[in-house]
């Protein structure tokens, strides 16, 4: 499947992806300056990590031997065996945080900006183009393909 | 094929979406003597706190069942293993064959030796029905509990308790709260929050009998104190339910004996979750680990060895994450060592509840315990996993921003570029 892969010697650390990736899962998607002074802001689904001069933005895996799936204690965290998609169901989550337990990479966030609920990267699944972390960053430090 | 399964929670429906992984055709048959379509056990707590409805609580989507072509017999209870006829017995009398079987019973809430059990009011506080009687006992007035049991179970118990206004007291044989995942700094510490919401505690101790006519109304403990209550909770754990294979040719050590595919010491009977003693990789040997994840892993693993795979349980380990309103805490592996094989790093801020606390035997992370800052601890249990040695960053375990960027470039290229597989 498709992923996002990060190239670190071209990241500058500006945090655009998060910027970006924030705006994308507001309630605002198309409003950059909505989505962050109005309503719930939502945590960003992409963190960068930074110790100068490297820095790489890092992001869910999509594993496809998911063990947040398998140690979600609500069967909330699932993963779509058609697109290969790890995703959370935010209603069914409570906020336990056993997926931050599990994941090996760090990729899950906790978001309490609204309902309490563990907060990954779905690939942008909602439209079918390229997520929105990748489409804006300014260095192309942030690629979507296949490997 | 005609797969059949005794339970119907985290280790059963591992198996199921193991099997289907598989085979796509064979019969499979789910066995339950609860009555309910498949549900989350840890979120009884929450419901009877009333923070998840009846129908938030399913493991799995209503369809689970016909989507997986499982037929469900619920709320009948599986008597007898027949193992040359190869079937398995219910209590209505229905005979179930079998080609294979998987074991997965769970576990049976440990109630220890006391004088008063018989008396109306005590309560475990593992499955749907037991918090449906606690919610009916507070309906009609009960106000006062006691609970008996400071781990995992009690505290969340303690914690929906006092949530719908009932007076609380822990009662706990060990020197802390918590004590299978905290260290006593941490257990303090979450003491001291929970003990200012409302709970209260006595550590140290446990209660030796029941007092009431036919109904609780109150404990005597072993130093001879005396609590009033209207409700007693027995939340000190629980053992493998093993009454099917007691006495047979399976082997049963504290729980069902499995090897490294999750099958037992009998050809085609498997057993997975609280009931079975899998692999812990900590620990390098088999024990009983009852826990949800660790549940789910070992029924997937036997629902694709059963289908017919070679595959095998690389192992779990002791993982916890709980948390009591604002303050979480996420722990793995050996939280509090017992030898000066150990190396301890660990930073305290007893004021804002902060606590983590890393535990390294050579060389590889083998424990951890973080209170409150609990962000990306899951980087530490793929350490533990994956025996990582970490001499290379180890002076970083604990700096609140810890991250891949502190492992060396090849090793966090090679594992940004998969998953985990």
């Amino acid at each position: 499947m498709k992923k996002v892969y990060a190239k670190e010697e071209v990241c500058v650390g500006c945090r655009l992806c998060e910027v970006h990736c924030i705006v994308a899962h507001s309630e605002y998607p198309n409003d950059i300056i909505k989505a962050f002074k109005k309503g719930n802001r939502p945590v960003a689904r992409v963190l960068v990590e930074e110790n100068k001069p490297v820095s790489f933005a890092l992001q869910c895996r999509h594993c496809e031997d998911a063990p947040c799936t398998k140690s979600c204690i609500t069967g909330a965290m699932q993963r779509n065996s058609e697109t290969g998609i790890v995703y959370n169901q935010e209603e069914r989550c409570v906020g336990c945080w056993t997926c931050i337990l599990a994941c090996p990479f760090g990729a899950i966030r906790r978001d309490e900006s609204g309902k309490k609920a563990a907060s990954k990267c779905d690939l942008c699944s909602s439209n079918d183009e390229v997520p929105a972390c990748v489409a804006n960053c300014p260095n192309e430090a942030l690629s979507f393909e296949e490997r | 094929m005609n797969y059949v399964i005794i339970g119907n929670s985290a280790a059963a429906i591992g198996a199921v979406e193991g099997i289907r992984q598989v085979d796509r055709e064979g019969r499979i048959t789910i066995v339950s003597d609860e009555k309910y379509h498949t549900y989350s056990r840890p979120l009884i707590s929450y419901w009877l706190a009333g923070k998840v409805s009846e129908d938030k609580m399913v493991y799995r989507k209503d369809n689970f069942y016909e989507v997986n072509s499982v037929t469900p017999i619920l709320g009948v209870k599986a008597v007898k293993i027949d193992f040359t006829g190869k079937k398995v017995e219910l209590a209505d009398g229905t005979n179930l064959p079998f080609d294979k079987l998987l074991v997965a019973a769970g576990g049976k809430p440990i109630v220890p030796p006391m004088d008063g059990l018989d008396k109306k009011g005590i309560y475990s506080f593992i499955k749907f029905d037991d918090v449906k009687e606690i919610k009916d006992a507070l309906s009609v007035g009960k106000n006062k509990a006691v609970v008996i049991g400071a781990g995992l179970i009690g505290l969340k118990a303690a914690e929906a308790l006092n949530k719908a206004g009932v007076a609380v007291t822990v009662v706990e044989l060990a020197n802390r709260i918590l004590p299978a995942i905290l260290d006593e700094e941490a257990g303090v510490m979450v003491q001291d929050y929970l003990e200012k919401n409302g709970v209260k505690f006595v550590l140290n101790n446990t209660v030796s009998k029941v007092l009431g006519e036919a109904e609780v109304s109150g404990v005597v403990l072993q130093n001879g104190t005396k609590l009033d209550c209207d409700m007693l909770i027995v939340a000190i754990g629980v053992n493998p339910n093993i009454a099917l294979v007691k006495e047979t040719e399976v082997q049963v050590n504290r729980g069902i004996v499995v090897n490294e595919k999750m099958e037992t010491s009998v050809y085609g009977i498997y057993a997975a979750g609280d009931v079975s003693e899998g692999f812990d990789i900590v620990y390098g040997t088999n024990r009983v680990l009852p826990l949800l994840p660790n549940a789910y892993m070992q029924g997937e693993i036997a629902g694709r060895n059963m289908a017919g795979a070679e595959e095998v349980f690389a192992g779990g380990l002791a993982m916890n994450a709980i948390g009591f309103g604002d303050l979480p805490m996420l722990t793995a592996g050996i939280i509090k060592p017992d030898s000066d094989q150990f190396e301890v790093l660990s930073e305290a801020d007893t004021a804002n509840k902060c606590y983590r606390k890393v535990i390294l035997k050579d060389g590889s992370v083998v424990g951890y315990i973080c209170l409150n800052k609990v962000d990306r601890a899951g980087i530490m249990t793929g350490l533990i996993k994956e025996k990582v040695d970490v001499s290379a960053f180890k002076d970083k375990l604990l700096n609140p921003d810890f991250g891949y960027i502190d492992f060396p470039k090849e090793f966090r290229k090679s594992r940004l570029s998969g998953g985990a597989e």
